[in-house]
């Protein structure tokens, strides 16, 4: 018996979190890691509301979250490797190639 | 308050805090080993939740296998310490931006369902394998296959991305 608020707040915490870094990190590796965070706020969310609702629906889908993100972070450390093997340095910041 | 929702609070405490500080630690391994701590607990508050199958996958892909790619990414390139190497200008503004969506996150679950009505609990559902392998394979067997070919792809993508480039 957990009251969902609880499961709710902490998932909005997780966000949170995720929201600061992604805005305030310029290494990439730890931008990747605060989406992974920000992943993890929605699994917590679907699996409490699968509880709330008595339903395996929910948690079906946080499986595939998680493959998605699996995949999402092999791709991204794959990009980011290339990036520093090309200019020496992983700074998001620095990276504005494509940017005019 | 159940014990169930007494673990879960401590659970949640601990995987608040470092989840706070993965995004705010000045060593970019220090972070790594907090995102360590921040998946265990959301996996164990899987298991509190009764989704078993769930919280153990959890527990073996994000801390078994993504934590190790982090760790590998950040030994493959320079791992510059402290806060201004690892912070950009716009701090300020994401720590505001972070809190505003804090906020506006708690009113709303505030608004939808408040924490003194004890009447909105519910009891724990049992996602034992059986359950979510049934659901998967019978319900849901196309979205599975298509997150088989989408990590197929992520694979021979990450392989085409990261080798090195000899005469091609």
């Amino acid at each position: 018996m957990i009251r969902l608020p609880f499961v709710l707040f902490f998932s909005a915490l997780l966000f949170s979190a995720g929201v600061y870094g992604v805005l305030a990190r310029r290494n990439a590796i730890m931008v990747l890691m605060a989406i992974e965070l920000m992943l993890n706020a929605v699994n917590v969310n679907l699996v409490g509301f699968s509880a709330y609702l008595k339903d395996v629906t929910g948690q079906v889908f946080a499986l595939f979250v998680i493959a998605v993100a699996a995949a999402e972070v092999g791709i991204g450390l794959a990009i980011v490797i290339l990036l520093f093997r090309n200019r020496q340095s992983i700074n998001v910041d620095e990276v504005s190639l494509l940017k005019w | 308050m159940t014990a169930q929702e007494y673990a879960f609070l401590v659970l949640a405490m601990v995987g608040s805090v470092s989840a706070v500080a993965v995004v705010t630690a000045r060593n970019v391994v220090h972070a790594a080993l907090y995102l360590v701590v921040t998946l265990l607990c959301v996996g164990a508050t899987y298991l509190v939740l009764g989704a078993e199958f769930v919280g153990w996958v959890q527990i073996l892909i994000y801390v078994g296998a993504i934590v190790i790619l982090f760790l590998f990414g950040l030994m493959l390139t320079k791992a510059p310490i402290g806060r201004d190497t690892l912070d950009n200008q716009q701090r300020w503004i994401g720590a505001i931006v972070g809190a505003g969506v804090f906020a506006g996150l708690v009113f709303l679950i505030q608004q939808a369902w408040p924490l003194q009505d004890a009447s909105k609990s519910y009891g724990s559902f049992s996602g034992s394998t059986a359950v979510v392998g049934d659901a998967i394979f019978r319900s849901y067997i196309l979205p599975f296959e298509a997150i088989s070919f989408l990590l197929l792809a992520a694979l021979i993508g990450a392989i085409v991305l990261a080798r090195k480039d000899d005469g091609a």
